[in-house]
């Protein structure tokens, strides 16, 4: 039995441990915000929070959340969060979309982290999450909204 | 993608008018406005595709007659319907449209196969959701006069409202739709005079799936769930070309979650509860390949080999006017270049997948990015061993596509109908490609070896150009060969280049088709990915070779192509041409037509200290007719100036004995963020009809930083992708 919480949830689950997290959040729990890309934390589309930071559920075993804080897209609150998606709204950020789950989780970690980060800032936090539509510019611009929403 | 122009054996010219007419229905207390065969004088429009449907809750249904990758085209079909309707914009959603080629046929491809590709959406859906949206509006506001007992010029629909003009009269358009279904379907409608378009051209028209796609509440095909549904990853051949002889599941059968392993056409099928516990079983299936068929040669045999036929004659001529040996025997000056190109993979983000469920009413329903419908229903019902109306297709909003998706052979389509069949039809079957099953998985954009020459005249005109194209044919083999194959020439292997624009006197295309056994695809932006950037490129050095501006040199051979001629010089003067880059910085220029949209890119770079260069900005100038939606043609450059770029400097496939090399995005490099240039996108106001944008903004930004490399570095880059130092 496996004990972490979940987008604020107390959750156990019988789970092989060694199983990544990002399937038994798709197949076992039923939470498809998350995507599987690339399975090798390679291109972020799987990003999750785990105790507040960015990390590629893909490549998490789920025994090693034990006794952590999970939060997926369809868990986020705060400003932070609210900001973050207000802004990938007004910028029509998405294209396909299918990336920007993990996109928007590694901009509200950054933001979480620093509320006014500079472009070489963003470029560290946000470089690990490919999108092959290249909505790069906007979702910087976005980033950058964010932050002045944040009074950053 | 397919070029659109290219499809004339699909092409329909008698298509007729009476056969294609507006009809009307009621669906419970909904209007829905469409097409159907029998509306004029009977009772029931008979079949009957839906277009535009509004319900008694104001709600209203867009139908898209072509399928969103993110290209954005349900926003479009949205918009042209709502320029007509006025609806509540909020309350406009669109689903994706299948099932009758007759009526969702793609006009822009000749009406007779519903297709999405080669960048035809907005073309093929510019009159026909305008005039939906118009009879529905006209139906309603007949309704509503008839109600209050006015006439029709005393009601106006507006924002989903109707209301009279000189009484207090109201409804919402949801509720006056059961007695506008009721009403004469009023042949013909008038539409809208550009100058009172509200939705088209607006630049503030919010994008209809951005909140579900900033949230995560957004479907895709590998999100479809259904009850006791099941996954199933593949076993592929190890090489192209290859098949099964046996395979050993024993010891997979014993592993957890693991439901069955099955054999299909093409391949191995692992089924299990989920999709890890699919994979984990997948290592432990022992598979036993015939490989006396198969594809042996590798990347670099096959190099030397186009390498060699590209100095020879080509088998075929694509284009040829005047008499090029002879001018070039008599040129000042005669300049030649090789440049070869890799096999590049789509690599969207979502990988290749479908659902398929046979109902227990006997449809076979399947969930996926069908970018060619009418080929998939098809395919689906031949796996199945049933009739093709008996086949539902769900249109699946996709993880990008890039042409991946409009397979001819439908390949994961068959996959997951095999194996839901071999199974007995007792589960839905979720097929999922793993990343390494997508990049290894064949389909590519085509390797090419292009040899071209070319001579100046004393005063550097150019004089006469050749350029010799070898590579696989994308159409050879599809039932696209009849439109797309003339006389030797895969259209889609020589366009850009055999249609270039430039005034030379003596011109001439040859074409060597080579037979390598890799399967290749459109790939976004087709042929032009690799002919605009020999043409753009070697027109550059024929610029410097001839001591001329790049600008100026080509608009002087651009007299009689006013459109290029204009993005051209719209993208000069917004890069700031006619000053020299600030110190440190350098610049280059490219132009392509693709699809009836014309592009010009202007690009600035720097140099890091290894020498590497780094884009700073590109000034990108577009006409591509009347801009529906001009934030999204925005966007659409943007991503195809970021998707080509990274193509042009990291992305390539390269074969082992057959083998693919690459497998992930560890090897398969892409464009990250960091690397992402400003991009500025000028808009060229035209009254032409629309054309589309999906893929006109790739071919121009790889030559264009290819010619501001060449100012940085005095260095011609003919073998892409730029580095070469990457697997």
């Amino acid at each position: 039995m496996i004990r972490f919480t979940l987008n604020g949830e107390p959750l156990e689950i019988e789970a092989d441990p060694d199983k990544p997290l990002l399937w038994v959040l798709r197949d076992d729990l039923g939470l498809t915000g998350a995507k599987y890309g690339c399975g090798q934390a390679l291109c972020g589309a799987c990003t999750v929070h785990v105790d507040g930071q960015p990390t590629r559920s893909c490549q998490t075993a789920v025994g090693d959340v034990a006794g952590k804080a999970v939060v997926t897209i369809e868990g986020v609150r705060g400003e932070v969060a609210q900001a973050v998606q207000k802004s990938w709204i007004k910028l029509d950020v998405p294209q396909c979309g299918y990336c920007q789950s993990g996109q928007v989780m590694a901009a509200i970690a950054l933001l979480s982290a620093k509320k006014k980060p500079s472009d070489a800032e963003i470029d560290d936090a946000m470089s690990g999450n490919l999108c092959r539509c290249a909505t790069y510019r906007r979702i910087r611009a976005a980033v950058h909204e964010a932050s002045r929403l944040l009074g950053g | 993608m397919l070029n659109l122009s290219a499809l004339g054996a699909l092409a329909d010219s008698t298509l007729s008018r009476r056969r294609f007419i507006l009809g009307a229905t009621a669906a419970g207390a909904s209007l829905v406005v469409g097409y159907s065969v029998a509306a004029e004088g009977s009772g029931q429009p008979n079949p009957f595709v839906a277009y535009v449907q509004i319900d008694p809750d104001n709600k209203v249904t867009v139908f898209s007659a072509h399928m969103d990758m993110g290209q954005g085209i349900y926003q479009g079909v949205a918009t042209l319907a709502q320029e007509e309707l006025d609806a509540d914009w909020s309350k406009i959603h669109v689903v994706g449209a299948s099932g009758n080629p007759k009526f969702y046929g793609n006009l822009a491809m000749g009406g007779k196969v519903q297709m999405t590709g080669g960048s035809t959406g907005t073309a093929s859906s510019w009159r026909r959701y305008r005039v939906a949206g118009a009879t529905a509006k006209a139906m309603l506001i007949a309704a509503a006069a008839r109600k209050w007992g006015r006439t029709p010029d005393d009601i106006v629909g507006e924002n989903g409202v109707l209301r009279s003009k000189r009484s207090s009269a109201t409804a919402t358009y949801g509720e006056m739709a059961a007695l506008a279904a009721q009403e004469p379907v009023p042949a013909p409608v008038a539409l809208k005079e550009p100058k009172d378009w509200k939705y088209i051209g607006a630049k503030n028209l919010p994008r209809l799936d951005s909140p579900a796609k900033s949230t995560g509440r957004q479907l895709y095909t590998i999100d479809v769930r259904l009850p006791n549904m099941l996954t199933a990853v593949m076993i592929h051949p190890p090489l192209f070309g290859a098949t099964m002889k046996s395979f050993d599941a024993a010891k997979a059968k014993t592993m957890k979650g693991v439901v069955d392993v099955v054999a299909t056409p093409r391949g191995v099928a692992v089924v299990a509860t989920g999709m890890w516990e699919a994979m984990k079983a997948r290592d432990a299936v022992i598979v036993e390949w015939d490989e006396s068929k198969a594809e042996k040669r590798g990347s670099a045999a096959m190099l030397t080999a186009y390498r060699a036929l590209a100095d020879k004659d080509g088998e075929a001529v694509a284009a040829r006017r005047g008499d090029v040996d002879a001018a070039l025997g008599k040129a000042a000056k005669v300049i030649e270049a090789r440049y070869e190109f890799p096999y590049l993979a789509h690599a969207a983000l979502e990988p290749l997948n479908a659902v398929a469920w046979m109902n227990p009413q006997g449809v076979l329903e399947v969930w996926g990015g069908h970018q060619a419908p009418d080929l998939y229903q098809a395919a689906a019902a031949q796996v199945a061993g049933i009739t093709p109306d008996k086949v539902k297709l769900h249109v699946m909003k996709t993880g990008g596509s890039f042409g991946r998706r409009a397979t001819p052979d439908a390949d994961v389509i068959v996959e997951a109908v095999a194996t839901a069949k071999a199974l007995g039809w007792r589960a839905p079957i979720r097929l999922q490609w793993t990343r390494e099953d997508d990049m290894r998985g064949g389909r590519y954009r085509p390797a090419y070896v292009h040899k071209i020459v070319a001579g100046l005249d004393a005063d550097g005109r150019i004089v006469a150009l050749r350029d010799t194209i070898v590579g696989q044919s994308i159409a050879k083999g599809t039932p696209f060969e009849a439109g797309l194959v003339k006389d030797g020439v895969d259209r889609l292997s020589v366009e850009g280049m055999a249609n270039q624009p430039y005034a030379i006197p003596n011109f001439r295309v040859d074409l060597t088709t080579t037979d390598m056994d890799v399967p290749v695809l459109w790939w976004r932006s087709v042929g032009s990915t690799h002919t605009a950037y020999v043409l753009e490129t070697f027109i550059d050095e024929l610029a410097h070779a001839a001591g001329r501006d790049p600008v100026t040199f080509r608009l002087d051979m651009l007299a009689d192509k006013p459109r290029h001629a204009a993005v051209l010089k719209l993208a000069a003067e917004k890069a700031g041409w006619s000053n020299p880059p600030a110190p440190g910085k350098f610049r280059g220029v490219a132009l392509a037509e693709s699809f009836g949209s014309y592009v010009a890119e202007a690009v600035e770079i720097s140099l890091d200290k290894s020498g590497a260069p780094k884009v700073e900005r590109v000034v990108c100038a577009v006409d591509c007719g009347v801009a529906v939606n001009p934030d999204m043609v925005g966007a659409q450059m943007e991503g195809g100036i970021g998707f080509g770029l990274g193509a042009i400097v990291k992305s390539r496939i390269t074969l082992d004995d057959g083998k693919v090399r690459q497998g992930n995005f560890d090897t398969y490099k892409v464009l990250r963020l960091n690397e992402m240039p400003e991009v500025e996108v000028h808009i060229v106001k035209s009254a032409e009809d629309p054309k589309g944008v999906g893929e006109p903004g790739v071919p121009p930004v790889g030559p264009a930083l290819a010619n501001a490399l060449f100012q940085a570095t005095g260095k011609r880059m003919r073998v892409l992708p730029f580095d070469q130092t990457s697997t």
